[in-house]
């Protein structure tokens, strides 16, 4: 044995990268290299008919996610209704690699369609790719993955109004004026950055001048990690006057914490999350208002754009057209987007309209 | 410290014995690895396909080649809790310093460099200090970790390199070996016969089975402790190169909890945790088990819940069979039971 052990390692390695530090595979040298994007020749057909059972599965950020569960919910009853058979698979959290395993194993199960919500854009993609080269749909919903990496995206709701909304209520809930901090989900979630994104750009407006964002905390959509960052925000910064947490999980944990603290009333907490779950807290004045667009819809109107894509009506390219049961027909936006709709301000006079 | 050799000969498994022999848990995993794969081969059809089996291997990869330092580790009755996150800030410098313009070929041999110094620090406060490794690894465990979102913050970086990211995806021609399990299978041969047929392998069983003797038999019980901590750095920063690159993703939180996963591939391969007895075929065997059982259960559509209940039942198995076959060995030996009882 070696006398001394480490001395041989640090050698070894430092020679290493010596001798690789002459030359090698830079960002620039390996730019364009990664093909280009899927969509090919193929025609789409508006006039064909929905193929009869077709296989879809759902892959959602996690499983037993509320929010999650009702979309996809939603839409396997929307799939019943075109005679197909949908599943929900996925992973117990929110990470980025454990929605991999489960997209390989619905390629090897050759399902028609896969409809994902990706905790990551780029490390579904490789995946993703390879469904699309075996004729798998593949539609995207609530979280996109990198354009070139599937069919469709349904958006719950332009991203920019979703963003540029949620700082219009909070500061007519803080009058306008104080600290405020963000409760997002994952630090990579693609919706919540695209949404934070704009709630940044909306704040530089002068009418936002009284309005001081001090910090975006991420909860991972753990229920006692946002509760946690909650406890923390308001430690760190006693005079905070409000809190957006634009997620299902992060907005009742905020509101829980609130609710039962000494900053009952003098916090506001908002964002976006469903009625059960918030009902509670918007009887007792802890939250007055927030929003979100109907989540049954959206995972209704992703199992629809799934089965025109498996069954050749649309092949994803803009400007075309598909029929979404009872939300009726809908067109294909820029880069494959589909808009639900724009989202809806819950408060006490109208929660009670609403039941999910 | 004052020498309390002769050491007590009578713990259990100290003396091989024909019955445990027959009935050594790593020859049941080995053939609960058979039943299951045969058991998919049959009654599920995607399984036994050649590219399930590629994509199952691959999916293993970075827990495969952990689980080789962990095996010697264990068996040396120490533990490296900080391999997770040791990879995620592997990934963490390879997503910075490919974003920052540098080569490929310069990272990497810098993310070994990396992993030698955080084993090494880990192996230093065991050896040096005598802290127990449990307690420095759960610290090192949260340090690494923060020290990756301090190299890439909370973003995510992509677009490696389509020649290296094949590397990482791609198998061997002519076979469903995916790349990194080929360079796994290499590596359990090395270490299978460090462990099981040199004088460093039998000093790292003597060093787990009990440290003073083996101290004082003239093995260097410390220098053997460290150069495995660094050895397991290395591999778990080598392991987070494959992970980014495979994933096409490097961020910080990259390999969250794969520590967990890697130790259950050991325990659940026959390695006693209590150090001294183990066999790396067994962690092999226990590895493709998880790996395999896992890949079915998906495959077959079971709930998430439900496969994390048979993977924790099959560990708690692994863990208690063994004592099992030892205390009833025992009851055997001794009838009566009234010594070594009070050693269980």
């Amino acid at each position: 044995m070696l006398k001394r052990p480490m001395a041989a390692v640090a050698l070894v390695a430092a020679l290493a990268v010596g001798a690789a530090a002459c030359g090698g595979t830079t960002k620039k040298s390996s730019s364009g290299d990664n093909g280009a994007a899927a969509t090919s020749g193929a025609k789409a057909n508006p006039n064909a008919p929905i193929k009869k059972g077709l296989k879809v599965a759902f892959l959602p950020k996690q499983v037993n996610n509320p929010y999650e569960t009702i979309v996809d919910k939603a839409g396997i009853a929307g799939a019943k209704e075109y005679g197909g058979t949908a599943k929900e698979v996925g992973p117990s959290d929110a990470s980025a690699s454990s929605q991999i395993s489960y997209l390989n194993t619905l390629i090897q199960q050759q399902q028609d369609a896969i409809l994902i919500a990706a905790n990551d854009p780029n490390a579904v993609c490789g995946p993703l790719k390879q469904a699309m080269s075996r004729k798998i749909a593949v539609v995207t919903y609530d979280s996109d993955a990198a354009k070139e990496c599937r069919d469709v995206f349904i958006n719950q709701a332009s991203s920019e109004e979703i963003g540029r909304s949620e700082i219009k209520v909070i500061s007519d809930l803080i009058g306008g004026k104080g600290k405020i901090a963000i409760l997002s989900a994952t630090a990579n979630a693609t919706n919540q950055n695209t949404w934070i994104g704009f709630m940044k750009d909306e704040l530089k407006k002068p009418e936002y001048a009284g309005i001081q964002l001090v910090k975006v905390a991420y909860g991972d959509d753990d229920d006692q990690k946002s509760f946690q960052q909650t406890q923390g925000l308001l430690q760190a910064y006693p005079d905070l006057k409000g809190i957006i947490a634009p997620t299902t999980v992060g907005i009742a944990a905020a509101a829980r914490y609130v609710s039962a603290s000494k900053y009952k009333g003098k916090v506001q907490v908002s964002g976006l999350g469903t009625p059960n779950q918030m009902r509670k807290f918007v009887k007792d004045g802890t939250v007055s208002k927030f929003e979100l667009w109907n989540p049954g819809d959206l995972g209704y109107l992703a199992s629809y754009a799934a089965a025109a894509l498996a069954s050749g009506q649309i092949t994803g390219a803009q400007g075309e057209k598909f029929k979404a049961g009872r939300l009726g027909e809908r067109t294909i936006g820029a880069d494959g987007e589909v808009i639900l709709g724009p989202p809806t301000v819950f408060d006490k006079n109208n929660i009670d309209n609403f039941h999910f | 410290m004052a020498p309390d050799a002769p050491v007590k000969t009578s713990s259990p498994g100290a003396l091989p014995n024909p019955v445990t022999r027959l009935v050594r848990w790593d020859v049941i995993v080995t053939a609960l690895l058979i039943v299951v794969f045969a058991g998919g081969a049959l009654g599920t059809p995607d399984f036994a396909t050649s590219d399930n089996l590629s994509f199952a291997l691959d999916d293993l990869s970075e827990i495969a080649l952990i689980a080789l330092p962990m095996t010697l580790l264990v068996v040396a009755a120490e533990v490296d809790l900080s391999v997770a996150s040791v990879l995620g800030l592997s990934s963490a410098l390879l997503g910075a310093l490919w974003d920052a313009g540098w080569a490929i070929e310069t990272i990497i041999p810098l993310l070994i460099i990396v992993g030698a110094i955080a084993g090494l620090v880990n192996g230093l406060l065991v050896t040096r200090l005598g802290l127990p490794s449990l307690a420095v690894t759960i610290g090192t465990l949260t340090l690494y970790r923060g020290l990756a979102y301090v190299v890439l913050g909370t973003k995510a970086v992509a677009q490696f390199p389509q020649n290296y990211a094949d590397l990482a995806t791609k198998t061997v021609p002519g076979t469903p070996i995916p790349y990194p399990f080929a360079l796994f299978i290499v590596a359990a041969i090395v270490t299978a016969v460090v462990l099981h047929a040199t004088g460093a392998g039998r000093a790292i069983f003597a060093t787990g089975a009990q440290e003073e003797a083996a101290f004082f038999a003239g093995i260097r019980v410390k220098r053997i402790k460290l150069l495995l901590f660094v050895v397991s750095g290395v591999v778990s920063a080598f392991a987070g190169a494959i992970y980014t690159l495979r994933y096409g993703s490097a961020r910080a939180d990259n390999g969250l909890g794969l520590e967990l996963a890697v130790i259950a591939a050991v325990l659940l391969g026959g390695v006693d945790f209590d150090g001294g007895r183990g066999t790396l075929g067994g962690v092999v065997a226990g590895v493709l088990l998880i790996g395999l059982l896992r890949n079915l259960l998906m495959l077959r559509d079971v709930a998430t819940e439900i496969q994390s209940i048979v993977t924790g039942l099959l560990l708690i198995v692994s863990v208690l069979t063994p004592r099992i076959i030892a205390g009833v060995r025992e009851a055997r030996r001794h009838p009566r039971g009234s010594i070594s009882a009070s050693s269980q």
